[in-house]
């Protein structure tokens, strides 16, 4: 018990400074390191200000001193007990943040590619039986035009369509499709169920407008079309749905006996690297789409178009699958 | 029955408690509101600065428009938070602050994951997900806080009331006995004493019978925690006497 108030905070008050200025140095840069010595005071510093809290609380009349202790105790707290290392922003961590993330969950990634696979037979289903289906399942208007017919327009066109507005519809390309990146990845807190519809339904789009332009003779156009971007951006939305169903599985534990916050800390960081890697590979994807994918034969030959997707879906799986292994 | 808490505690493995004091959804709403003011000042911003480009190259000026406007409307939270040690604008000017849930630093990734997840907290439209699960979850967390676990925690101020105002210094006789006055000091609950100072603070307001009775009683429980000799507590009016109690709890002579 505290006898004297005065004369507890006289005897105290040189530790409290102390341990205010080694918590201003260390938030301020969090990267510095402190000597044996430095540490051992800490902890030494930490300790004393906490037994000069817990000596507080038999009096309890005093609040600012009580939340100046608590305050202090409690940034000490988190830097002596953190086991996360510090964020270090270099350039190698960061580099295969990506991939490292996307090998350690590679099943939720399979189920990614599994839904909307699904939702492609989906569409080709929906098609076959009925072609009148189109005019359901065509995102926009340009495609309910039949195959043969736009893949004359294009290959006739004489003029830029995208002259003066390319880089303003590679703007819009990416920061749509970032949001639904982040869409699905953050739809995972339906415990998956939204993430699994926003692929699903992706894919079924994507199943009826291959099934279509396959099915009118022109698979060639198709693939020249779409593998430049699509090579790219169909990845980075999967990396969404990966990112989902991590997140959705981190939430439900699956016979896991881990508290469900300590759960959804583990994979935090994998979330964010997943989602970061995918928007930058979105902004490499609405480029190409709006400067590469909108030209076709004789502007350029799909054959070229067609081995540049594969040069990038061959670059980007080589990437996720090998880069950075230790 | 609320299941919300006011506050979250933490105990350290030496056995020592530190608290939060949890955000109400209502303040929370109300940084919102700031943060949302600077975001669009800060997107007319960028609006004008690109007017500025747009003789020089209308495409390229419209692509970073588009561009500025995203990374503004999502990073602005990530940005400031993890600059200002879980603070936006809103959240400085009311005093909120985001925290780890377990009392850690606060980590980048967290940071990141709890403004992402805003897309979901603020379906349909302002914040009803993130609302509805800031009422329903024990310590006022939307899902976006839930999932990276964090929480957000009102800046505590502390409170100092001016005693002199409300105590004008004048010869107090219970300071005679400091023994008395430390074991005061310790029994008093702040509770007590926060009555006895809003009490004091009020005291021309109330009727003069109810201010006699309210005295009366908030003297009959400071006396009953300490038993001062009769010399220095029976010759004063109560209302003197819980004057003279504030003054020794908050060190005053």
């Amino acid at each position: 018990m505290i006898i004297d108030l005065r004369r507890f905070v006289s005897e105290e008050q040189a530790y409290w400074d102390e341990l205010q200025s080694v918590l201003a140095k260390l938030e301020a840069d969090p990267e510095s390191r402190l000597s044996l010595d430095g540490i051992q005071r800490l902890h030494y510093l930490y300790e004393r200000c906490s037994s000069d809290l817990s000596r507080l609380d038999t009096f309890a009349t005093e609040p600012s001193l009580r939340a100046y202790l608590d305050s202090l105790v409690s940034r000490a707290y988190s830097l002596i007990h953190e086991t996360r290392a510090p964020v270090k922003l270099r350039w190698r961590s960061v580099v295969f943040a990506l991939p490292r993330a996307f090998r350690r969950n590679f099943g939720a990634f399979r189920l990614a590619v599994a839904v909307t696979l699904l939702g492609c037979a989906f569409g080709w289903f929906a098609l076959h039986i009925d072609p009148r289906n189109k005019a359901i399942l065509m995102p926009f208007g340009g495609l309910l035009v039949p195959p043969s017919e736009r893949v004359a327009q294009e290959e006739k066109a004489r003029e830029d369509r995208l002259k003066g507005v390319k880089a303003s519809f590679a703007a819009q390309l990416m920061t749509h499709n970032t949001q639904v990146t982040i869409m699905a990845m953050a739809m995972g807190l339906t415990f998956g169920v939204g993430t699994l519809v926003l692929l699903f339904y992706n894919g079924v789009i994507l199943g009826a407008v291959a099934t279509d332009y396959i099915a009118g003779g022109q698979g060639v156009f198709l693939a020249g079309w779409l593998l430049p971007h699509g090579s790219i951006e169909i990845p980075a939305i999967l990396l969404g749905g990966q990112a989902g169903f991590i997140l959705a599985g981190a939430l439900i534990g699956w016979g896991d006996r881990t508290p469900r916050a300590d759960r959804l800390r583990a994979v935090a960081a994998d979330l964010v690297a997943i989602v970061g890697g995918a928007g930058v590979l979105l902004i490499w994807a609405g480029t190409v789409e709006s400067f590469v994918s909108q030209y076709h034969q004789p502007v350029l030959p799909y054959g070229l178009k067609i081995a540049f997707g594969l040069c990038e879906l061959a670059a980007l799986s080589f990437f996720l699958g090998w880069a950075g292994r230790e | 029955m609320s299941r919300r808490a006011r506050s979250l505690t933490i105990e350290t493995p030496e056995g020592v408690e530190f608290s939060y004091e949890l955000a109400s959804p209502v303040l929370r709403a109300l940084a919102w509101i700031v943060d949302v003011a600077a975001i669009s000042v800060l997107t007319k911003g960028a609006g004008k600065l690109t007017e500025l480009l747009a003789p020089l190259n209308q495409d390229w000026a419209g692509a970073l428009y588009a561009i500025l406007y995203f990374v503004i409307s999502i990073g602005y939270g990530i940005a400031l938070e993890w600059r200002w040690r879980g603070q936006t604008l809103g959240k400085r000017v009311l005093r909120l602050r985001v925290v780890d849930a377990q009392g850690l630093r606060l980590q980048l990734s967290q940071v990141v994951l709890r403004n992402l997840l805003r897309v979901v907290d603020m379906l349909p439209l302002a914040y009803f997900v993130g609302g509805i699960s800031c009422f329903c979850s024990r310590n006022a967390q939307r899902l976006g806080d839930l999932a990276a676990g964090t929480i957000v925690a009102r800046e505590r101020e502390p409170y100092v009331p001016d005693i002199e105002r409300i105590a004008p210094a004048k010869y107090n006789s219970l300071l005679a006995y400091p023994h008395l006055a430390a074991r005061l000091r310790t029994l008093a609950s702040p509770d007590s004493v926060r009555i006895a100072v809003q009490a004091l603070s009020r005291r021309d307001g109330y009727d003069p019978v109810a201010r006699l009775e309210l005295f009366e009683e908030l003297a009959a429980y400071f006396r009953s925690l300490v038993r001062y000799p009769a010399a220095a507590a029976e010759t004063i009016t109560d209302e003197e006497y819980v004057r003279s109690v504030l003054r020794v709890i908050y060190g005053s002579q």
